[in-house]
C-alpha cells in the first residue's frame, strides 16, 4: 500500500533524473533529486511503497540506470503504466523496480492509495480493481532470481 | 518465409534459425561504455562476482560526457575507469578521442553483422554500417562484461522505404525528424528499423550516422541501413573484414512498411519538449535564441560543419547569440581545422571546443538559465536536458542551426 505518485505520457529520463547528478551512484543520494525542476516534491514526500502511475512510453531517453535507482532510492516500488520504453523497463527488471503495464491508469488518481498484487495481476486504488499484464516470462525469471545480479551468480 | 536484417544477424550469432519475437542469448561483437554509465557498470560487475572480463578486446572504454572532468566525482570516476580498464587490459581512448557514437566506428570497432551493445541508448546509431546495435543499461552491460552474451527479443521491423532527391539545404536530419514526428515517440518501442530506398543509398555515411543515431527517439532497438558499396568503402582501412551482403529477403515478415518521397521534406525543427514535435521551420521561424550548439553524436562530423560553413559564407553570427561548436571526434576536428573551418567559425563570433558531448546533454558546460532558448543539432530537447527545465530547446539540422545563428531567429536555411 503506498500513495499515487501519477505522472502523464512520456516521462523521460532526463526528468527522473536530471543530466548533472549522473555522477551520483548512491541510490538515497540520487533520489533527492529525482524530479527536481520537474517536480520537486516528489523527492521531499514520497516513501517506502509509494507507486508511480502514468501514462505512455514511461522512462523514454537515455540508458541511465540511475533513473530507477533514483526511483528506488525515493521509495517506489512499483511503477504502473500504459507502456514503457524499452531500455527502461529492463533496467527497472535489473535494479528491482517492477514495471507492470495497465491500460487504465488514467482512471487512477493521484495522491490516493493503491496497491499492487502481482501475483493475482491487478492494481487496488480507492475500492476499484484495474487489472495488469502479467510480466513477460523470461523477465519473471530475473524477478525471482532477485534481480539480474543474482541471476549472474547463480549462473 | 524470409527474414530481415534483424533475424539474420541473430540466427547467424545463435546458430539457429531465429524470428522476431524470440527471446534468445546471443554472443555480443563488442561491448561500448563511457565516463557515464561505466561505473556503474563496473560497480555492478564487481557485486555479480565477475573477475575477468569476457574479452577485454571487444570491451570499448572511453570518456566523453563529462571531460576534461568537469567536477571531482566526474574525475574520480574517470579515475576508477582507467585502473579498470589497467587491471583487465581493455584499451581505453580515454578523453582523447571524442564521442563515442563517433569514436567506435571511426576505429572500426563495429562491421555489418555485428551485435553490438553500448551502455548508451544511442548505440543504435552503429545501424548506418549495418550493425544490430543497442543500448542497455549498466547492469544489463555488467552481465555482458562477465559472460559476453546477453538475452534480447528479437524485434519486428519497421521498413522505412525513402526515395527521391533533397532540397538543396535539407537533408538526413530534416528526414529523421520528420519520421519522428510521424512516428512518435513511442511508435517503434520493441521494434527495429530498417532505412531503405535511394535515398538512403545515396545517403553518405555520416548522413546514415545522422538517422541511424535517432532511431532510438522513436523507442525503436535497432536503426539498420542495408551495408551497401559506401560502407564496404568506410571500413577500408578502418577493419579488416571480408566483404559480404546482408539485406532483408525480398519475402521478410515487416511489421509496418512507410514510403518518404524525400524531395517533398522542408527544413525541420523538434519544438520543446519533446523530439517528435516535429513542424517545419516556417511554423516557428523569427523565434528569438539565445544559444546554438552544432555538433554531438547526430551531427558533429566534417560534413555538418561543411553544410553549417556553407549557409554561413561570409556572414557572422548574430551578436545576441552564443554559438558552440563542438566536432565528435579528434578525426571529425582534424578534418575540419585542415579545411579552415574552425578559422571560419571563431572568426564569425563561435566558440569551438574539443570533441566532446558537450552542451548536448546539459552535463558538462553551455548550460541554460531558465527561459532561455536553444537550438541544437544534437537528439533531445526533454526538458531540462541542456540545464534549466525551465529553458527551450529546439532540435535542427546543421544549415537550419547556422542560418539561424547568422539571424539570431529560428530560419529556413533556404532563405539565408
Ligand atoms: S553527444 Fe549527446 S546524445 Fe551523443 S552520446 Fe553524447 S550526450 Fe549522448
Amino acid at each position: 500500500m503506498g500513495r499515487v505518485w501519477k505522472f502523464g505520457d512520456d516521462i523521460d529520463t532526463d526528468a527522473i533524473i536530471p543530466g548533472r547528478f549522473l555522477t551520483i551512484y548512491d541510490p538515497k543520494e540520487l533520489a533527492s533529486h529525482a524530479f527536481e525542476g520537474t517536480r520537486d516534491e516528489f523527492a521531499k514526500e514520497a516513501r517506502q511503497g509509494d507507486i508511480i502511475v502514468a501514462g505512455r512510453n514511461f522512462g523514454c531517453g537515455s540508458s541511465r540506470e540511475h533513473a530507477p535507482i533514483a526511483l528506488k532510492g525515493a521509495g517506489i516500488e512499483f511503477v504502473v503504466a500504459k507502456s514503457f520504453a524499452r531500455i527502461f523497463y529492463r533496467n527497472a527488471i535489473n535494479t528491482g523496480i517492477l514495471p507492470v503495464v495497465c491500460e487504465h491508469t488514467d482512471e487512477i488518481s493521484d495522491g490516493k492509495q493503491a496497491s499492487v498484487n502481482l501475483k493475482e495481476s491487478y492494481i487496488e486504488s480507492e475500492g476499484r480493481i484495474y487489472p495488469l499484464d502479467p510480466i513477460p516470462e523470461f523477465m519473471m525469471k530475473i524477478v525471482e532470481a532477485g534481480g539480474l545480479v543474482e541471476y549472474a551468480k547463480k549462473r | 518465409m524470409g527474414y530481415t536484417i534483424s533475424e539474420k544477424i541473430f540466427s547467424s550469432h545463435c546458430k539457429k534459425e531465429c524470428s522476431a519475437g524470440e527471446v534468445v542469448m546471443a554472443p555480443v561483437d563488442g561491448a561500448m561504455i563511457h565516463d557515464i554509465t561505466g561505473p556503474l557498470a563496473i560497480n555492478v560487475f564487481k557485486e555479480m562476482e565477475g573477475s575477468k572480463v569476457f574479452d577485454p578486446k571487444k570491451v570499448i572504454m572511453l570518456f566523453d560526457h563529462q571531460i576534461p572532468a568537469d567536477s571531482i566525482s566526474a574525475a574520480k570516476n574517470h579515475v576508477m575507469m582507467r585502473e579498470f580498464a589497467k587491471e583487465q587490459g581493455i584499451f581505453n581512448y580515454d578523453i582523447k578521442e571524442g564521442v563515442c557514437h563517433q569514436v567506435v566506428p571511426e576505429k572500426g570497432r563495429v562491421k555489418p553483422g555485428d551485435i553490438i551493445v553500448g551502455s548508451d541508448s544511442h548505440t543504435c546509431a552503429y545501424g548506418a554500417l549495418g550493425a544490430f546495435s543497442t543500448g542497455i543499461g549498466s547492469t544489463d552491460m555488467a552481465y555482458v562484461l562477465k559472460f559476453g552474451e546477453l538475452y534480447f527479443r528479437i524485434p519486428e521491423t519497421i521498413k522505412i522505404d525513402a526515395n527521391g532527391k533533397f532540397q538543396d539545404r535539407v537533408g538526413p536530419k530534416d528526414l529523421i525528424l520528420n519520421l519522428a514526428g510521424d512516428i512518435g515517440a513511442d511508435g517503434a518501442t520493441y521494434r527495429a528499423l530498417e532505412f531503405c530506398g535511394s535515398a538512403f543509398s545515396d545517403m553518405d555515411i555520416p548522413g546514415r550516422m545522422t538517422c541511424s543515431n535517432m532511431a532510438i527517439e522513436m523507442g525503436a532497438k535497432a536503426g539498420i541501413v542495408p551495408p551497401d558499396k559506401k560502407t564496404w568503402e568506410y571500413l577500408k582501412g578502418r577493419c579488416d573484414c571480408e566483404q559480404f551482403s546482408l539485406s532483408s529477403d525480398s519475402d521478410a515478415k515487416f511489421f509496418e512498411e512507410r514510403s518518404y518521397d524525400v524531395s517533398e521534406i522542408n527544413p525541420k525543427v523538434a519544438v520543446p519538449h519533446n523530439v517528435d514535435n516535429v513542424v517545419d521551420v516556417s511554423e516557428v521561424a523569427g523565434k528569438h535564441i539565445d544559444q546554438v550548439f552544432i555538433g554531438s553524436c547526430t551531427n558533429g562530423r566534417y560534413e555538418d560543419f561543411a553544410e553549417a560553413a556553407g549557409v554561413l559564407g561570409d556572414n557572422k553570427f548574430a551578436d545576441d547569440v552564443r554559438v558552440i561548436i563542438v566536432p565528435a571526434s579528434k578525426d571529425e576536428y582534424m578534418k575540419v581545422l585542415r579545411a579552415g573551418l574552425i578559422e571560419k567559425f571563431v572568426e564569425a563570433g563561435a566558440l569551438v571546443e574539443a570533441p566532446c558531448c558537450g552542451p548536448c546533454m546539459g552535463g558538462a558546460f553551455g548550460l541554460l538559465a531558465p527561459g532561455e532558448v536553444s537550438l541544437s543539432t544534437s537528439n533531445r530537447n526533454f526538458k531540462g536536458r541542456q540545464g534549466s527545465t525551465e529553458a527551450f530547446v529546439y532540435l535542427s539540422s546543421p544549415a537550419t542551426a547556422a542560418a539561424s545563428a547568422i539571424k539570431g531567429v529560428i530560419t529556413d536555411p533556404r532563405e539565408v
